[in-house]
């Protein structure tokens, strides 16, 4: 897990306490979070309506063209690739399926983390002990290689491989985070009082605590789907994705492949890796953002401390 | 005492999770190590006999007529003992310990230097930026890093070698550990040669992790602040730099270091993408091939060999706090 993850652990978030004036205005006032929020939404417009924003292009956007290897031009915006296809038509199209993966893995990762961890915490004894040791094991497996080994012997992937293992090896340490805070919240009242109106396990666990852990959950998938993207683009870029797929990291993969970089031709080399660069900020500076509403100790400061 | 009794139980069951998946996972997939060793062979244009391709399976405990669990057990066996098998990739039947052996000291010298100055350069940033809350450097830390450390490795890398390495007369090399040609030795000119080599791959992760230490410290320095022996010293005029390390940024600092330690298993991911960009001739670039050309000894024993550094990792930085936390020490 990347490291901006790790640092929201340290900090203990306040459980359940929310900002004045609500999550959405806390949001809206935060500089970080809308720039993140502006950014997430261009990327879902050009995943929703590629099209849009590639007019000229009527069809496969990986069409065989006639000039190959050709630098931006206003023709061709980003250049072409070996093939003589359009970069800048590629990079537009292969948004869908980079914030498919995004999305996708980290919400799994996240829903397997809630479940993982609130169980630990509501469980106690045996079981907590059981998946606390699971998920410390999957804590320390170093993701990456486990990932490649994985991939490797399932036959280099398709996307439901890809999204099976960034799920598989994103889940523990949200589910360390929400453990905690489930157990901060096991022995509040209002958690007693339901458990004294006689309510069931799963009611109150679902009705009454997670609601209250809203903030965190959101943050743990902003930072399972950070992951998500720059390892899944990794991966496609060592060409264990599946070759044909249009997406950001096929497309460095080609790039480094056929030497876009020595033959001059950076725009096709950096654009990919841009984009994953960007969506990823998206969601970091969301990420923090989130942090920094749910613990107002990490607020910036207006003022300067009187100090002597 | 038992605290540590109790990670280093801990040690040992990791390892063999991890050991353990590493047999079931070839195991439980479609496609059989058997059947893509045989592809692999046939499409290089050599015939192997059945009873070969066998003998290069047994080699890394693959015996499909054997009972599982009997070969489990071997496979356990074999690794604990140190016989990881021979490479059936490129460099067919070469033990695989040599073939790390080889590679190990490339990646732990340019990773392991690295790494370590990121965390240290990102340690001290980070208590400084927290140190002075709203100051100018705070002003700038958080944005410039939450986008630096959310950069890929590769892409980074790629714009390294566009920005140095690329042209008529490039500034730097971008690939392999040394001047090809030089005979590898303790003199000026193949130290130079490689240093020159591992500026760009170093400073790649420098780049990338960097960001992630500086922000992590700057939160927990933030929320150590606010400690009440922190107050406790400012009202006793005890010296402002004396508070800033000694007091708060030695507190914050600890659960950092169990961080380092995890993240070392990140850092080791970002190794493979950025010894595959520079051609460097470490434990990632070899992880690759060995994914390239299904060597499955290999990559079984680099996956071991991975978790084995991260556990290493982990188990110290817990001896460390023990030593330097005097509350964990009482509370284990």
């Amino acid at each position: 897990m990347s490291a901006i993850v790790a640092g929201t652990a340290t900090t203990a978030p306040s459980a359940g306490r929310r900002p004045r004036g609500g999550l959405l205005r806390a949001v809206m006032r935060n500089r970080k979070a809308m720039l993140g929020a502006a950014l997430l939404l261009l990327f879902v417009l050009l995943a929703a309506f590629p099209h849009l924003f590639v007019p000229w292009l009527h069809g496969d956007p990986r069409a065989i063209g006639d000039l190959p290897l050709e630098g931006p031009s206003g023709k061709h915006w980003l250049g072409t690739t070996g093939l003589g296809q359009d970069v800048y038509a590629e990079l537009i199209y292969s948004t869908r399926e980079s914030l498919v993966i995004a999305i996708v893995a980290g919400l799994g990762a996240t829903i397997l983390s809630v479940v993982i961890g609130v169980s630990a915490a509501y469980l106690g004894g045996f079981a907590d002990d059981g998946l606390s040791m699971l998920t410390d094991i999957f804590l320390v497996l170093p993701t990456f290689p486990l990932i490649i080994v994985l991939a490797t012997y399932a036959g280099k992937g398709n996307l439901t491989v890809i999204i099976f293992v960034l799920i598989l090896t994103g889940w523990s340490y949200g589910a360390r985070q929400m453990r905690a805070q489930a157990l901060s919240l096991r022995n509040r009242d209002f958690l007693e009082s339901a458990r004294v109106r006689g309510e069931r396990r799963s009611y109150i666990i679902v009705v009454e605590m997670l609601p209250t852990m809203i903030s965190l959950i959101v943050a743990n998938f902003l930072g399972a789907a950070l992951y998500s993207v720059l390892t899944a683009a990794g991966l496609q870029f060592l060409g264990l994705g599946d070759p044909n797929s249009l997406s950001w990291g096929t497309m460095l993969y080609w790039a480094q492949n056929q030497g876009a970089l020595v033959n001059g031709l950076p725009a096709w080399a950096l654009s990919p890796g841009l984009a994953v660069a960007l969506l990823g900020v998206a969601f970091a500076l969301l990420n923090y953002a989130f942090d920094e509403i749910s613990n107002p100790a990490l607020r910036p400061v207006r003022r300067r401390r009187a100090r002597s | 005492m038992r605290y540590l009794i109790r990670r280093l139980g801990f040690f040992v069951l990791t390892l063999w999770a991890a050991m353990t998946l590493n047999f079931f996972i070839p195991r439980m997939m479609p496609g059989s190590p058997e059947q893509a060793l045989r592809e692999r062979f046939s499409k290089g244009g050599s015939v192997v006999s059945p009873e070969q391709l066998r003998t290069v399976l047994a080699e890394f405990g693959f015996d499909p007529d054997k009972n599982i669990l009997l070969q489990y057990v071997e496979y356990l066996k074999a690794m604990v003992t140190g016989h990881w098998g021979v490479s059936v990739g490129s460099s067919l039947g070469v033990p695989v310990t040599s073939l790390i052996g080889d590679a190990l000291p490339w990646t732990l010298g340019l990773v392991g230097i690295s790494t370590v100055l990121a965390f240290v350069l990102g340690t001290l940033i980070g208590t400084i930026a927290g140190w002075r809350r709203g100051g100018l450097i705070d002003g700038i830390v958080p944005p410039v890093f939450i986008v630096t450390s959310a950069l890929p490795y590769f892409w980074v890398a790629l714009l390294l070698i566009s920005l140095f390495a690329i042209g008529n007369n490039p500034l730097l090399p971008n690939d392999f550990n040394y001047e090809q040609g030089l005979t590898p030795g303790f003199n000026g000119e193949f130290i130079l040669s490689v240093l020159k080599h591992g500026i760009l791959p170093a400073g790649t992760i420098l780049i990338t992790a960097v960001g992630g230490w500086i922000l992590t410290m700057r939160n927990n320095m933030i929320a150590t602040l606010a400690e009440d022996y922190v107050r406790m010293a400012r009202a006793k005029g005890i010296p402002n730099r004396r508070i800033m390390f000694g007091y708060a940024g030695r507190n914050a600092f600890l659960p950092n270091l169990s961080g380092f330690a995890m993240s070392l298993g990140f850092v080791i991911s970002g190794t493979i993408l950025v010894e595959y960009v520079f051609n460097y001739p470490g434990l990632g670039y070899m992880f690759y091939n060995a994914t390239v050309s299904t060597d499955y000894p290999l990559l079984q024993a680099l996956f071991l060999l991975v978790t084995l550094a991260v556990l290493i990792c982990v188990l110290l930085c817990d001896f460390a706090v023990f030593l330097l936390d005097p509350r964990a020490r009482t509370k284990g």
